[in-house]
């Protein structure tokens, strides 16, 4: 390569920096854009730390709302890393080693992004202190909350260690060294099952709303994000494979599409298994599936979400299943993206505000998400597709730079 | 039984002091360290008319920022804690108040029963409680709700709780509903950092200075018994009661949760809530529960009693009632 390759631990944190930020002006206006949408972002969460929650469309019946919706899902996205991890490492798999990196890329910025979702659905950001072990108080054990803190924040730093690892070995012409980072793998691969068991469990473990108090939420959560986060991670791959010259082999996406069919059967056959049992004998506990799929006294915000979104899953689902057996990026990206967002709009809205609906007390309200709180929320999508933007491209650099490294170093030896 | 009593009893304290002393060091370095940064981050949150005028509003800022929770403090910390709290009321809104930090009553277990067949729905209690209890007149927060039932059901979630209209209507009856103080409370177990607990006399209570507004524990409440402040509270000067406890009706701040504490202010002092004074047909009884004699363990021993959603097994400490 024409880059003078770099050396240490000061090239490395300058070589990156120099990677993820240089490019072409389409680039750079991608960038520019994503900025200008955290700011507006930035902006709108200003005025809800000055004016509180009021100014979201959340109230004391429905608590959580759009924040804790996509907190939910993209929990999800973070964990569905493990589905190229497992193949990558375990069964070394060569072309999931290609593109683990990715996986594991995106699984940092869907973790970065669960976070900044919980912070902004604070009402005292400012106390957030309390939380942290040592000088807050922790409630562990016995807040759910507390177990999610843990996980989280765990799988981020074993999901920043081992590819961090693994590039900076490469960046200076090394192997990465087994033992050294193994473990590690092996620990995020039962970590990324617990962070989505752990986040299903903080409602499934709530008597209060029989929406939610229900022993098939966190397998169905586990489900759902084995489609839906190979199924980001593919858009990404796509992406990739149309803009650069990174090179990808086609077999891979005939393998992500094997997984991300099987995982959309069992979710679509779970989800099918809620539904009968919410409507074959119809108790006082099925108001809120009431409310979601057909409205409830006169209320119906939800209804045309849910429908969307079911059928936007069974779409994306059957063009997975009987699509072409060659690569077509088009026809992929459509099958991912509806199933995607079928899954996004099922786990996030149509999970937590149902949830709410009916209030203990019986009373029935909609929700929907106010103008500050949606730019919050896109200003957090934004940060999280930026920081998967500027994590992937210096590190595709780094990998392409070695491989030739290794081809160069080949015939000589 | 008693599993699940180790879980929830308040006087579990070992385990809640445990490391106090070094954190609390610990803390103190902190404020000092961020004294100087958090003056920004004080100030960056409020408006320009609520700049802190004097460097003691400052001082008493940062250290409530950084005061641990009610709960872990000594007796004489309580003290300067509601003693500080009085003098930034005066500061900062120049009122004179009195906050309390009573301990509990030694054997004392409070229980409150509700006559469904008496209540007529006046609602004398919510406008009481309102009062007493300094709620957010901008939300129109109410801690007490009364719902106009059907005869023949008992699930106050058939009932209409927004009615207007002359009361009492003919065959129908009246349910009021509140926080249930529940001995096995979910809302405890679910807060992440121990900011709501059971105190020792059945009450439970919030530390609205160590509440983060996650808002768990309003999930995992069944009786819809927790509110939240979403935007700033506000109550007109002239109708603030001055009369306060730290763990009763003193000043929310916005993003906080609060709750009915059997108005812990009054009845840690020996009198009744205000709703069980205010209500005209006499439907709500509040008593100890430990003392034999009292008036709510005659409802229990010789009333039909029953309790909202039993099949959770939250154990409330609140029950109704027929004549």
């Amino acid at each position: 390569m024409n880059n003078s390759p770099g050396k240490g631990c000061t090239g490395f944190i300058a070589d990156c920096s120099k990677w993820a930020l240089t490019g072409s002006t389409s680039y750079k206006v991608y960038l520019l854009v994503l900025l200008a949408i955290i700011g507006t972002g930035a902006w709108a969460y200003s005025n809800q730390f000055r004016d509180g929650l009021i100014v979201t469309g959340m109230s004391d019946i429905v608590s959580w709302g759009l924040y804790i919706s996509n907190f939910t899902f993209f929990v999800g996205v973070a964990a569905a890393a493990v589905m190229l991890i497992l193949p990558a490492y375990i069964f070394k798999d060569a072309d999931f080693h290609e593109v683990v990196i990715i996986g594991e890329c995106v699984a940092v910025g869907a973790l970065v992004m669960c976070l900044l979702f919980i912070s902004v659905d604070m009402g005292g950001p400012l106390r957030l202190w309390h939380i942290i072990p040592g000088i807050g108080l922790f409630n562990w054990p016995s807040s759910i909350l507390t177990w999610d803190v843990l996980v989280l924040n765990g799988y981020l730093a074993l999901n920043v260690f081992v590819p961090l690892y693994i590039l900076y070995c490469n960046y200076n012409n090394r192997k990465p060294v087994g033992w050294k980072y193994q473990p590690f793998i092996f620990l995020s691969i039962f970590w990324a099952v617990s962070i989505h068991m752990v986040t299903a469990f903080l409602y499934q473990g709530l008597p209060a709303r029989p929406f939610w108090n229900n022993p098939l939420l966190g397998p169905r959560f586990l489900a759902s994000a084995f489609a839906a986060g190979p199924a980001v991670i593919m858009m990404v791959i796509i992406i990739i494979k149309e803009n650069t010259t990174f090179h990808i082999d086609p077999i891979i996406f005939k393998k992500l599409k094997r997984i991300i069919v099987i995982s959309a059967i069992i979710n679509l056959l779970m989800l099918f298994s809620e539904v009968f049992k919410e409507f074959y004998t119809f108790t006082h506990h099925s108001l809120s599936a009431q409310y979601l799929f057909f409205g409830l006294d006169g209320r119906d915000a939800l209804v045309p979400w849910i429908w969307t979104a079911i059928s936007l899953n069974i779409f994306g689902t059957l063009l997975f299943a009987f699509g072409p057996r060659t690569y077509k990026p088009k026809y992929l990206m459509v099958a991912a993206i509806s199933l995607f967002t079928g899954i996004w709009i099922e786990k996030g809205f149509g999970l937590i505000v149902p949830g709410f609906i009916p209030s203990p007390l019986g009373e029935v309200i909609d929700y929907s998400a106010s103008g500050i709180e949606i730019l919050i929320t896109l200003g957090i999508l934004a940060t999280g597709i930026l920081i998967v933007t500027l994590l992937i491209k210096p590190a595709l650099k780094i990998l392409s730079r070695y491989k030739d490294f290794e081809r160069q170093k080949l015939p000589s030896s | 039984m008693n599993s699940r009593k180790d879980e929830t009893d308040p006087m579990n304290k070992e385990e809640i002091v445990e490391g106090k002393s070094s954190r609390r060091s610990f803390l103190k370095g902190l404020s000092i360290a961020a004294a100087a940064s958090s003056a920004a981050l004080v100030t960056g949150g409020c408006s320009l008319e609520s700049l802190p005028k004097s460097r003691e509003e400052l001082g008493l800022k940062w250290e409530t920022y950084f005061q641990e929770n009610y709960r872990l403090m000594t007796q004489e910390e309580k003290d300067q804690t509601v003693e500080r709290l009085t003098r930034q009321a005066k500061l900062e809104d120049n009122l004179d108040i009195h906050i309390s930090s009573q301990p509990p009553r030694e054997k004392v277990l409070y229980g409150y029963a509700f006559n469904i067949s008496r209540c007529e729905g006046f609602m004398d209690c919510v406008e009481a409680c309102v009062q007493e209890n300094n709620l957010d007149r901008n939300a129109k927060t109410q801690y007490i709700r009364i719902f106009e039932m059907e005869p023949g059901k008992l699930d106050p979630s058939t009932g209409d709780g927004k009615y207007f209209h002359k009361v009492p209507v003919d065959d129908k009856f009246y349910m009021g509903v509140q926080c249930f103080h529940c001995e096995n409370a979910p809302c405890i177990k679910a807060c992440p950092v121990k900011a709501t607990w059971r105190e020792p006399d059945g009450i439970v209570v919030v530390d609205y200075n160590w509440c983060i507004g996650c808002r768990y524990c309003m999930a995992a409440c069944p009786y819809y018994g927790r509110r939240f402040n979403w935007g700033e509270p506000s109550v007109p000067e002239e109708e603030i009661t001055r009369q306060q406890h730290y763990l009763g009706n003193r000043k929310r701040m916005k993003g906080v949760m609060e709750k009915c504490t059997f108005c812990i202010q009054r009845t840690r002092q020996g009198k009744l809530p205000a709703c069980v004074e205010a209500c005209p047909t006499g439907s709500r009884v509040f008593g100890n529960l430990l003392d034999p004699d009292s008036e709510i363990r005659f409802v229990l021993k010789n009333k039909k009693v029953f309790r909202f959603k039993e099949e959770l097994g939250t154990d409330p400490k609140f029950w109704y009632f027929i004549d």
